[in-house]
């Protein structure tokens, strides 16, 4: 086991890939000479040169569409967003695009294609720049929306998302690249998508929570077993596919369920996954499904209203107090 | 900051006329007068010329500025430096948070360009980079900085934060965030302008970095097309983040865009005041002839692209050049080689902006936090939707 | 004067820098804009540059060091000035830097960009703690529809052990049954002595939490029976229940009102003929529509709200400390709400502006969260009136305590039969009083009255509601 911060584990996942096979290259604005924005990609041009590690203009829409060309041409394109909030000037080729074309084109295409970059919330940058997009693209079908929570998940997941033959969207967060943990070094290590990790195994209530909010569930497990309770923390790591299984599994156990979800709450992975629960384990709920999300309205920049805005730990303690009628 | 264009415009004073015959602004569906797109030319040749505006040409007198302008332009370009000096001061002190871009060295463009239009009247909507935009328009330094601050002050209640600063009253319609969306919405302004036919026009100002983004094209096209009132400026500082013009464009002469759009471009010497105010005349001229055109305006970022950026991919011997050709000392000699002022006069000026900075910076501080429940307002909200607490 | 030079926050994700190197010697002269240091951030190596003139007197961080933001690097000043306010002001000795920069790690509570990993945890049981578990039938598990509220499991574990949820006390929210009571129903049947059951049955295994039971039929009371003997002796004199927050508050807010605002009282006694019929009407289409019910209350609060729109003067308040009378341009309606720790008031925000169905769904569904303590402050806060009902307990006239800062309040007796006298003529009447408690120091007595004859107006003619 080596420590590694989140950006060194995503950027081991894409270097071995990339020296397993030549038809991986990475795209992106500031990806090469720059280091990437977030220094994600740092080093890779000296390793890989000009030809594999490639600087674009701010084109997302051009060089979006140009990885999914590249792809339908055989090649298997990791295209960097800067951050995810940009990926909607490019929205068109993802939907249309790189979700349909294979089934469209009666599964002659395929499209081994990585979208890889920041998500969600990072601090007080105003309404236009903290966009978290996963319920906007688990929402079409052909996608799989991925979500890693430790730098350990990110490299086993990015280099199964690289592998994969299908679209496949990576969700980073840019308050996330500098945590460090345990990755394992084992040769070839690849985490399949579709499998929700149980990470603390409780009998008192189900936290369901992903990326930065998995760290949110694990505090609130940890004041709810200094109350004396044990709480079942699931981190899905992909939304789609979503490993309903596991989450089913410990409903039967808990028989309630808190979800924390940093996406604006109308038809969105929380709602998605309380939706699963009450028409899977409806006989085995003893309490509503709640969930901590972000409030409805754009994200604000004042620091006072930033705070509120986001799910807060406290909201998420008092909701499963709340289902386990406390 | 009210301009004096009006007697350089040549159509302002008159109703403004449509400069085409029909009066939508699609081209009729006119099957004759369409030339028959089989009878091939033996060659297609083009031509086009690019007027260029070269710093330290023009003389203050031949833009009828007077020495309380010329005062008054000098200070308020201070007020955008010492501003954002300050302002960089308090990100570090973490008063301010998220991204701040500054706009030091490109205070020329702001300024110069605010000459050339009737301000209030007439429109602008500019990229994030907005403080300087913001303020030559004549926004509140102390609203300014409380929006930095997150305050209840703020330009924009503290909701929008550093790149998202709003003015309807100067008709400042927003700093934006997402590189060259803001450039469509500008066609829409002119759009409106043409459409009320109230004879004004809109300033659409991007960095060289959105010229990479459809919406640019897209934009400038529907303007050329509808024969819009608008001026698209390109501020081209040389880099959009790491990234230097000529390695982005494949024709790193931006201002060029304009020809497959059927448009008028220039290209401006951006580090003097003068020459950014005389080209921008010419241009407004045209667009309130709804003649849409390019301006492309060399200039120069002093700091890194966000305060978080080392800018290593420039060298110091770079920024030195350019710091050389820094717009604010230029109008300086320039005043006191020509007599309009003195050292010590201009001195005071720049001692009076600091402390306006200071004041505005106490204002921040004092000014509250906004209320919790301004979360909810001005956005829709479903009073049953149970998000709410 | 010595100027602090602190750690800068060069990044929008950073949380501490590592001073990588010196650029500048104590003693050296430096000027604002100069770079005495490099500073590696999460994503950068950056120059720190200082903002003044001065002489570096002291720097206090090695190479090397990671430093929280905001903590003392160096110190600038004029030659040979003392620093040591500075110091103190920072709390930084000799070295204190590498100190606190190493428990910053571990610590980094207040950087606001920290890592969600290190979010500041607040104490155990915090606030939840005081709120006590949800007593155990607080309503009858027999909601207003006849219909039982239990969870779907419980609804299983009952059917699966044939336990009559019908018996069942729900401990939930409104009564709900929760697995909880279930299991609890459970072992008190377990519990009751065998000999007392007179057929016991096999009761399908319950799959979870519930244990496969001997099923037996008598239930332990829960009452007193008649001959069972209560010892006097072992009585505790009285049972001490601390002052809960909401005690505490209401007995100051009133004590207050009643004590510095002096009270006088108007009553009338109002012809409520025209308002049943008029609810009738409505109840009609409202149930034809699927829309809430209207309530008597709801048209009261609806009918003082527009007088209150005649009669800014009652739509007031009385602001020693401000020394100005405030009269507000907008109507917002307390209407009380007795739950069982207290009194608490619910606001109809702009009860003059909403149709009556509107009132009366908002005035139900916080009334609702008002029993279950879940209504946030600021849904209490604002009235500019206040109507408290006593109404349904059959209270015929009483006075109410003005709740601060608003001007008056009115109270609400129940609806009487009384003879009337109409057309000359003895015929059976509905009447209803109502009291209005006014501040002297805003609301004269003349004022009060003329409100009151325009309330009296909507309720005897409620159509005006609707103009
Ligand atoms: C669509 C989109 N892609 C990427 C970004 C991130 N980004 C912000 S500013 C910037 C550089 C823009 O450069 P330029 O347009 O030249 O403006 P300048 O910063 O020089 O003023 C980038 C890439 C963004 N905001 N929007
Ligand atoms: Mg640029």
């Amino acid at each position: 086991m080596a420590e590694l911060q989140f950006r060194e584990a995503i950027r081991a996942a894409m270097t071995e890939e990339m020296e397993r096979d030549e038809d991986i290259f990475l795209i992106g604005e500031e990806v090469a000479e720059y280091d990437g924005a977030y220094k994600v990609s740092e080093g890779m041009l000296d390793q890989f040169g000009p030809k594999r590690v490639v600087d674009t203009p701010i084109s997302e829409n051009g060089f979006t569409g140009l990885g999914i060309g590249a792809a339908m041409n055989g090649l298997r394109p990791i295209v960097e967003m800067m951050t995810w909030n940009f990926s909607f000037v490019a929205f068109d080729q993802i939907l249309n695009n790189a979700a349909k074309i294979r089934y469209m084109s009666g599964g002659q295409f395929s499209f081994p294609i990585v979208f890889r970059g920041p998500n969600g919330a990072a601090g007080q940058l105003g309404a236009t720049h903290n966009t978290s997009v996963e319920s906007f693209y688990a929402h079409i079908p052909g996608l799989k929306v991925v979500s890693p929570s430790t730098p350990n998940d990110s490299k086993g997941l990015l280099k199964a998302s690289i592998r994969d033959n299908d679209p496949v969207l990576f969700l980073e967060s840019e308050r996330m690249y500098g945590l460090k943990g345990e990755v394992s070094d084992e040769e070839d290590y690849v985490l399949p998508l579709g499998q929700a990790h149980v990470v603390r195994e409780g009998d008192a209530v189900t936290l369901v929570a992903n990326g930065k909010d998995y760290y949110i569930a694990l505090e609130v497990a940890d004041r709810l077993a200094e109350d004396g309770h044990q709480a079942e923390v699931i981190d899905p790591r992909t939304i789609r596919p979503l490993d309903f299984d596991t989450i089913i599994a410990s409903i039967k156990k808990t028989n309630r369920c808190v979800i924390i979800d940093e996406s604006n709450p109308f038809a969105s992975l929380s709602s998605e996954i309380a939706f699963q629960i009450q028409e899977r384990a409806f006989d085995y709920l003893d309490a509503p499904v709640r969930r901590i999300t972000a409030k409805d309205v754009p994200a604000p920049y004042a620091k006072n209203l930033m705070d509120y805005y986001m799910p807060q730990a406290d909201d998420a303690y008092q909701a499963c107090r709340d289902v386990m009628y406390l | 900051m009210a301009s004096n264009s009006k007697e350089t415009s040549p159509t302002a004073t008159e109703e403004p006329q449509a400069s085409e015959s029909h009066e939508g602004f699609t081209k009729p569906q006119n099957e004759d007068a369409r030339p028959d797109p089989l009878d091939l030319p033996d060659a297609l040749e083009f031509e086009q010329t690019f007027k260029v505006y070269r710093g330290g040409t023009i003389k203050h007198d031949e833009l009828g500025f007077d020495t309380d302008t010329l005062l008054r332009i000098y200070r308020n370009m201070l007020l955008q430096r010492r501003f954002e000096e300050r302002s960089l001061q308090m990100y570090r002190k973490q008063n301010i948070s998220g991204f701040l871009h500054l706009y030091i060295g490109q205070e020329a463009v702001s300024t110069g360009a605010m000459q050339s239009i009737d301000v209030g009247e007439d429109t602008v909507i500019t990229a994030y980079r907005d403080h300087g935009m913001g303020l030559a328009m004549g926004m509140d330094p102390n609203a300014c900085m409380a929006e930095l601050f997150g305050k209840k002050d703020g330009c924009s209640k503290g909701k929008g934060g550093s790149m998202h600063f709003f003015s309807k009253e100067k008709r400042m319609f927003g700093g934006h965030g997402i590189v060259g969306q803001h450039i469509p919405v500008g066609t829409g302004i002119a759009f409106a302008h043409k459409y009320r036919g109230d004879g004004k026009v809109c300033l659409t100002f991007f960095g060289d970095g959105a010229v990479g983004q459809g919406a640019m094209h897209e934009a400038a096209n529907l303007a050329g097309l509808y024969d819009l009132p608008i001026v698209f400026v390109i501020e081209n500082n040389e880099y959009a983040m790491g990234t230097a013009v000529h390695r982005a464009f494949a024709d790193p002469d931006l201002c060029k865009q304009a020809v497959p759009y059927g448009m008028p471009a220039s290209i401006v010497d951006g580090m003097d005041v003068f020459s950014v105010t005389k080209a921008m005349r010419d241009h407004v001229a045209m667009a309130r002839q709804n003649q849409p055109s390019f301006v492309e305006v060399r200039t120069y970022r002093y700091q890194g692209h966000s305060v978080s950026d080392p800018a290593n991919y420039r060298t110091k011997g770079e920024l030195d050049q350019k710091k050389g050709e820094d717009a604010i000392i230029r109008l300086k000699s320039y005043l006191v080689q020509h007599d309009l002022s003195t050292n010590e006069a201009l001195d005071d000026i720049d001692d009076e902006v600091k402390q306006q900075v200071l004041d505005a910076i106490d204002f921040a501080e004092n000014s509250p936090l906004p209320d919790l429940e301004a979360i909810y307002e001005d956005v829709y909200t479903q009073d049953d939707y149970p998000f709410l607490a | 004067m010595a100027i602090p030079v602190d750690m800068p926050k060069l990044s929008d994700t950073m949380e501490e820098g590592v001073l990588v190197a010196w650029l500048a010697d104590e003693g050296e002269q430096v000027s604002a804009g100069d770079v005495i240091a490099q500073v590696e951030t999460d994503k950068a190596t950056m120059d720190l540059e200082v903002f003044d003139d001065g002489v570096l007197l002291k720097k206090l961080v090695e190479e090397g060091d990671a430093v929280d933001i905001g903590a003392l690097i160096a110190v600038l000043g004029d030659e040979g000035e003392d620093i040591s306010s500075v110091l103190e002001e920072f709390g930084a000795g000799e070295g204190a830097a590498n100190g606190e920069a190493e428990a910053a790690e571990a610590e980094a509570t207040e950087a606001p960009d920290e890592a969600p990993a290190t979010a500041e945890r607040a104490p155990s049981g915090d606030g939840a703690a005081q709120q006590a578990p949800v007593p155990a039938g607080d309503e009858a598990p027999a909601a207003d529809d006849g219909r039982i509220k239990a969870s779907p499991l419980a609804r299983r574990m009952a059917s699966q052990n044939e336990l009559d949820m019908a018996t069942i006390d729900g401990s939930g929210p409104q009564g709900r049954i929760i697995k909880r009571d279930i299991e609890q129903a459970l072992e008190a049947k377990e519990a009751a002595p065998a000999e007392e059951a007179p057929a016991a049955e096999e009761a399908p295994a319950a799959e979870e939490a519930a244990p496969a039971a001997e099923e037996t039929e008598a239930k332990a009371p829960a009452y007193q029976r008649p001959g069972d003997v209560v010892s006097v002796d072992d009585e505790d004199l009285y049972e001490a229940v601390p002052l809960s927050q909401m005690r505490k508050t209401i007995a100051r807010r009133l004590a207050e009102s009643k004590f510095t605002a002096p009270h006088f009282y108007l009553t009338i006694d109002i012809d409520m003929e025209g308002t049943i019929a008029f609810r009738k009407q409505l109840n009609d289409l409202t149930k034809a529509q699927e829309r809430p019910k209207v309530s008597f209350n709801d048209i009261i609060t609806k009918a003082c709200a527009t007088a209150l729109r005649k009669h800014p003067d009652v739509n007031s308040a009385y602001l020693e400390k401000e020394g100005e009378i405030r009269y507000y341009n907008q109507v917002h309606v307390g209407v009380a709400v007795a739950i069982d720790e207290g009194l608490v008031t619910p606001v109809i925000r702009h009860a003059d502006r909403k149709g009556l169905s509107q009132i009366a769904a908002e005035t139900r569904e916080m009334a609702g969260r008002a029993r279950e303590r879940k209504l946030q402050p600021a849904e209490m806060e604002g009235a500019t009136f206040t109507t408290s009902n006593l109404g349904m307990f059959g209270i015929e006239e009483f006075t109410a305590i003005i709740n601060p800062p608003s001007a008056c309040i009115l109270a609400i007796g129940a609806i009487r039969d009384e003879p009337v006298v109409k057309n000359g003529e003895v015929v059976p009447g509905k009447r209803m009083k109502v009291t209005l408690s006014c501040d002297h120091r805003v609301v004269d007595g003349a004022v009060g009255s003329a409100f009151l004859n325009t309330l009296q107006q909507h309720l005897e003619e409620p159509m005006n509601l609707l103009l």
